[in-house]
């Protein structure tokens, strides 16, 4: 009879983990930044119909990096969820954070009980009636929480670019200038990878980018995505 | 409804778009639907929502509805509201059992929206329409019962460029009206007034104004829709679908199409 080699569950726990950051941080970073009139999702994705950012609901968004086929199960996890609370309660009743707890503890018990942990990151924001009132959660693979203030960025190289982005990162920003101050950042990480120097960034064309805000202003769902003429506008 | 800490596996499941079938299989209690179904006679509980109607125009579709619900003899109700947006470029309304239609009405809002959001595109004009019918089918039970809902579907068809009406019965049909159409208890008032107003080519303001006639003339002989209530500043929900999207007519403008009606039939002598 063959016995299971030992294998003690801080060891368990740190392949596990070192397992998912490797999975996440292959692919391209997103960043999600609180301006004057709401909140600002930016990515670099080359693709029109697979997103890293969506609506959930009226006040509420997503975005995520790693693997595609887990996120987008998690979000539309999360679309069933808010809509179901919404529709139980009242639509004011569906918050980020009840949102935030449902997926921390979905990852945690995945990340201890499955073989496999979710490599995945993801971003939960939700715009509020003023600038103070916006939430923005960051969850981990593991199901670790961290309410954010300011600015989120996740993916390859993340610390780098949040780095960069403190730099010049002041509160009350209008859209363009925290747009411009996006872009730049996710120009930072060179198409093999490498990080480049600051003033050496890579120009991304803004058919390259996905650009989403959910916008203060908006009555209902403050969702938009910002693409075409729009974005180019507002990147110029 | 139950509260699970993590996301259960009915929420990780891939596969369907549709709300109503996530909450028929997650949560069925929660459907309008839902639980025994009552004894036969339940139309006469509850208050009960009336005459709705639906044209095109040049560019687009106008829906309206009066503002009355009856509970039998009484008024239970001098502004409920029964048209209502289902989505960007559509309209619903709804007559019959009041508090199950705005459920079904509400409901079938979530339906496009949750598809809309996990799909990433919106529904055809065609698929809105058969998914109201499937709403309602499943809503037969309560019908047979007397809690009768009869919506009125109307949008934009994005594709066609054109407004397009679609009608119910009790059971779940679906059938596309030419022109004009309208539903509930004054509705074959209003049917003859459309008949009379309605021409090709009518442009969106002279739709409005067809159809506040329309509910007047329904008003004028049917005890249940309510006509539009100058003292109290009341007039009907009136909302036009165009390619620029779903928009209720403002308040001002109603005041001020009922306002000239009434003028033009007092001077014509036409109040017969």
């Amino acid at each position: 009879m063959t016995m299971p080699f030992y294998v003690s569950p801080e060891q368990l726990m740190k392949d596990r983990a070192d397992f998912a950051r490797k999975g996440i941080a292959r692919g391209r970073s997103v960043v999600v930044l609180a301006y004057d009139g709401g909140i600002l999702f930016a990515t670099e994705n080359p693709s029109r119909a697979l997103h890293k950012i969506s609506e959930i609901y009226d006040r509420i968004a997503f975005a995520a990096v790693g693997k595609y086929n887990e996120f987008e199960n998690l979000r539309v996890a999360g679309v069933r969820y808010a809509d179901l609370r919404g529709y139980s309660y009242d639509r004011q009743d569906v918050t980020a954070r009840g949102l935030a707890n449902a997926y921390a503890q979905t990852l945690g018990t995945v990340f201890t009980t499955e073989s496999k942990p979710l490599e995945v990151e993801l971003v939960v924001a939700e715009v509020g009636d003023g600038p103070d009132d916006d939430q923005i959660y960051r969850l981990s693979y593991d199901g670790s929480v961290a309410d954010e203030h300011g600015f989120v960025v996740m993916g390859g190289q993340a610390e780098q670019l949040g780095r960069r982005i403190a730099e010049d990162l002041r509160p009350g920003m209008a859209l363009g200038e925290a747009l411009r101050l996006a872009a730049t950042a996710l120009g930072t990480v060179g198409t093999d990878g490498a990080l480049l120097a600051a003033g050496k960034e890579r120009a991304i064309d803004p058919t390259q980018l996905e650009v989403a805000v959910l916008d203060r202003a908006r009555p209902r769902r403050a969702f938009r995505r910002l693409t075409g003429a729009a974005l180019a506008e507002a990147l110029a | 409804m139950r509260e699970p800490g993590r996301l259960g596996d009915a929420f990780l499941r891939p596969g369907s778009s549709s709300f109503l079938d996530f909450l028929n299989e997650h949560a069925p209690e929660l459907l309008p639907s839902a639980g025994p179904a009552p004894s036969a006679g339940g139309g006469s509980l509850a208050p009960h929502a009336t005459t709705i109607v639906a044209l095109v125009f040049a560019g687009g579709v106008v829906m309206a509805g009066d503002r009355r619900a009856t509970a039998g003899m009484m008024i239970a109700s001098r502004e409920i509201e029964k048209v209502f947006p289902a989505d960007e470029y559509s309209a619903v309304g709804i007559s019959g059992s009041a508090g199950i239609g705005v459920d079904l009405a509400k409901l079938f809002q979530l339906e496009l929206e949750h598809y809309e959001k996990i799909e990433g595109s919106l529904l055809s004009l065609d698929g809105k329409a058969n998914r109201l019918g499937t709403l309602l089918r499943s809503h037969l039970p309560l019908a047979m019962q007397g809690l009768v809902v009869v919506p009125l579907f109307a949008g934009y068809d994005l594709d066609r460029g054109v407004g397009r009406i679609f009608s119910y019965d009790p059971t779940g049909g679906r059938y596309e009206e030419r022109e004009h159409h309208g539903t509930g208890s004054g509705s074959v008032f209003a049917r003859g007034a459309l008949k009379k107003l309605w021409r090709p080519g009518l442009s969106a303001q002279e739709a409005v104004e067809v159809a506040v006639e329309a509910l007047y003339d329904a008003a004028d002989d049917d005890a249940a829709t309510g006509g539009p209530d100058i003292a109290r500043r009341i007039w009907p929900v009136v909302a036009t679908v165009t390619a620029d999207g779903y928009r209720r007519v403002p308040e001002a403008e109603l005041e001020a199409a009922v306002e000239a009606l009434v003028a033009r039939r007092t001077e014509g002598r036409r109040l017969a």
